[in-house]
């Protein structure tokens, strides 16, 4: 097989894996809009929080150590523990659900029936606070973040492809764990949705809220509970992010990632934030690959956001979207 | 009634003397944003060093010094709005720490007559300084350090790079662009085959550029990196099993930031560099007396030691010893913007006075004039271990390859005069 092939190929699975890591942003935006009709811009910063929160209990560090010492004179910096993983994922979805709630009651209850714009104008505010707090709260340095998952090359496939092409191929265990968790939130949310008596009167609500509460069902609690999930696919996502990279706060930027997945699977479709990003992740690599080197390379940023944009000419509401028909 | 009126008296002196007077510098810093991480040991050592010199020395030649910060999150708007803001406060030179805002300045500074030092960074050809009459970027600058490491290279290959293959592993911005053109000409000198791969702001995926080095297997990587683009690429490399030893940041790539998240897989990992490590230097001593001990110490007061603290402290180090150059040259001790250039491009920095400072081999020895507003381009290679958890140097200093870099700079200084009517000159 030629070998610029079979390097294709290679490039192929590793595109896929990379939109598998776009995809788990994508959802926590995917999961707000569709329930509130909010786009979250706040999505990214929720991600680098819930990996800072979860570094910072994981390694028994005080939270605002910096602020407690600066105002008491004292010298506090950790607990003195260092806490399970599983353990510290809990606390830290504990968080998340308390910012959901947070959020909810202090900016949104007061924002209901506002104009689109003015509740995505309230992520903005809520990034840059979230950015700002969770800097005072865990401090500004780079963090390891090691909750076991396994990073480097998957030696089986390696050894596998060799036997077949001659050619070795570069898998990340990390990006195959990465894929299996993001089948699973994918199938556990589809499931939820559409099999749980919350699941519905989230879609309930999503369809159209004034009919929601005509019928009982809590706007409040849903709104809560839709935070609480998007919290919880950002700290997925925060996870896969934080490991490759170390906890920092340009972990907030992975949310630039997700916009073109989101133009291109929809804004409203949880399949289409997965199908999106492989799309993207695979369209992008690939690009790279064959048109990179002769136009300097560096394409797959802004390619991206073209093949999102030409999936957008021709069908507008993305992939899976659901097309908005106003009867006037 | 004689204790009022002796206090009163004692009064009316205080209010009668003199304004303490003082020597302002100001510090571009960036505590808060994605760089933060970088900008915080950074913006803590230099204004440590300005801090020990106000409580050990009471200031610089008997002047006072106040540190004017502003905060520009690496952003380059944000640092053009701190120089506009900060200008009128009398501050001797800019420091901008960024490539970015210190090609925006440029212009500005010297309109405004107040010298710029952007150390290891900023616009390369400002080294000549009949050109760039207020910018100076001593000791060391990227081309510098493009040939510094390729000079290593030679080194560990027997004086022979022919059939080698080195890759450069690029942030894709003005910054990640500057050594390009010196690796190309070294390229042709030495024989090496040059790839180049670009990777788009802010880094975090790299996948293709770590693919191309799989497929490619060059001998060595070269990185001009930044922020979390040298993390991601250090933990590729590691993932890839490219040997460390055979990856070589440049200064912005080497701290403790950079290799930490990748741990073990880190070791071995190079970076340039033109100061040295640690803290086993008196002069560390007196910072923990006058500045550490007394709570006086900047930020969270935890960043003592780190590679990127040293640098701040270094910089501010080389700022105040320009400053005590000044006054030496205009016999006075509240000098002005003017006269600070002046004693930038009279600077010299000896071992001997290194060792009086308290950081005996810690840095180069360098000059600076009119005409070399760069230095001698010496820098060395630092290696991460990651068992000791410290940066190690694994080299003397050398000097980059004048030969080949003078003529370049000449031709990309030339480029500018023309380009902006300058009549190069020392007038």
């Amino acid at each position: 097989m030629p070998d610029q092939l079979v390097f294709a190929m290679e490039v192929f699975l590793n595109g896929l894996m990379a939109g598998v890591l776009y995809a788990l942003v994508a959802l926590g935006f995917v999961l707000i809009y569709k329930a509130s009709g909010i786009f979250n811009y706040a999505q990214g910063v929720m991600a680098l929080f819930a990996a800072l929160t979860l570094v910072g209990i994981m390694e028994g560090q005080v939270p605002f150590s910096h602020l407690i010492n600066a105002v008491f004179g004292t010298d506090v910096h950790h607990f003195g523990w260092h806490m399970p993983a599983l353990v510290s994922i809990l606390l830290t979805m504990a968080v998340m659900v308390f910012l959901a709630w947070a959020v909810n009651k202090l900016i949104f209850n007061h924002l209901v029936n506002q104009e689109p714009i003015i509740l995505f104008m309230a992520t903005i505010g809520l990034a840059y606070f979230m950015e700002g707090f969770g800097d005072i709260m865990w401090g500004a340095d780079i963090k390891k973040l090691d909750v076991g998952l396994p990073q480097g090359i998957n030696i089986p496939i390696d050894e596998t492809t060799y036997g077949w092409f001659g050619y070795g191929f570069f898998i990340d265990n990390l990006d195959i764990v990465a894929t299996v968790i993001a089948a699973i939130l994918v199938v556990a949310l589809v499931i939820f949705s559409q099999y749980t008596k919350q699941g519905r009167a989230m879609r309930a609500v999503a369809d159209d809220h004034q009919a929601a509460l005509s019928v009982g069902i809590s706007l409040n609690f849903i709104w809560v509970m839709v935070w609480s999930l998007a919290g919880f696919v950002a700290l997925v996502a925060g996870i896969m992010w934080g490991t490759k990279s170390g906890v920092q706060f340009s972990l907030s930027l992975i949310a630039l990632k997700a916009l073109p997945v989101l133009m291109l699977g929809g804004f409203t479709s949880i399949p289409g934030a997965i199908v999106g990003g492989l799309i993207i992740g695979v369209g992008e690599k690939l690009f790279e690959f064959s048109v990179g080197p002769l136009i300097g390379g560096a394409t797959e940023n802004w390619f991206a956001y073209v093949l999102a944009l030409i999936f957008l000419v021709f069908r507008p509401q993305g992939l899976f979207g659901e097309k908005i028909i106003e009867r006037v | 009634m004689k204790m009022k009126l002796i206090a009163t008296a004692l009064a009316a002196v205080v209010a009668a003397a003199p304004a303490m007077a003082e020597v302002t510098f100001s510090a571009l810093s960036y505590r808060t944003g994605p760089y933060a991480a970088n900008g915080i040991p950074f913006a803590d050592g230099y204004q440590d060093y300005f801090t020990l010199l106000n409580e050990r020395d009471g200031g610089i030649g008997g002047e006072k010094i106040n540190l004017v910060e502003c905060e520009t999150g690496y952003n380059t708007e944000k640092g053009v709005e701190c120089y506009e803001s900060t200008k009128g406060t009398g501050a001797l030179v800019y420091q901008p720490l960024s490539t970015g805002i210190t090609y925006q300045l440029i212009p500005k500074a010297t309109a405004d007559s107040i010298p710029i030092h952007s150390m290891g960074y900023g616009r390369t050809s400002a080294k000549n300084g009949e050109v760039f009459r207020w910018v100076f970027n001593y000791p060391a600058n990227y081309w510098d350090g493009a040939s510094i490491a390729i000079k290593h290279l030679l080194d560990i290959n027997g004086g022979d790079l022919s059939g080698k293959k080195v890759a450069l592993v690029y942030h894709n911005s003005a910054y990640g662009k500057e050594p390009i053109r010196t690796l190309e000409e070294l390229a042709k000198k030495h024989g090496y085959e040059l790839s180049l791969l670009p990777v788009d702001h802010p880094g975090q995926e790299q996948k293709s550029q770590w693919l191309q080095i799989r497929r490619d297997r060059p001998d060595y990587v070269l990185m001009w990196g930044w922020g979390v683009m040298n993390q991601v690429a250090i933990q590729e490399a590691v993932n890839i099993r490219f040997p460390m030893e055979n990856f070589i940041g440049i200064w912005w790539s080497g701290s403790e930031n950079d290799v930490k998240p990748a741990g073990d897989g880190a070791n071995g990992y190079k970076a340039l560099t033109f100061h040295n490590f640690g803290t086993n230097y008196p002069l560390f001593d007196d910072l923990k007396t006058h500045v550490i001990d007394k709570g006086l110490a900047a930020g969270a007061g935890d960043q003592v030691g780190t590679v990127l603290y040293n640098r701040g402290l270094y910089a501010a180090m080389l700022a105040a010893e320009a400053a005590k150059t000044a006054q030496g040259i205009h016999g006075v001790t509240a000098i002005t913007p003017a006269q600070m250039r002046d004693g930038m491009e009279a600077l010299e920095m000896t071992e001997a006075k290194m060792a009086e400072l308290g950081l005996p081999n810690f840095g180069p020895e360098f000059s600076v004039s009119c005409q070399n507003h760069g230095g001698n381009g010496f820098g060395a290679v630092g290696q991460w271990d990651a068992a000791a958890g410290e940066w190690k140097m694994i080299t003397d200093y050398m000097q980059s390859d004048q030969d080949v870099l003078q003529p370049l700079i000449e031709a990309d200084s030339a480029a500018y005069a023309s380009e902006n009517g300058i009549t190069a000159g020392c007038n």
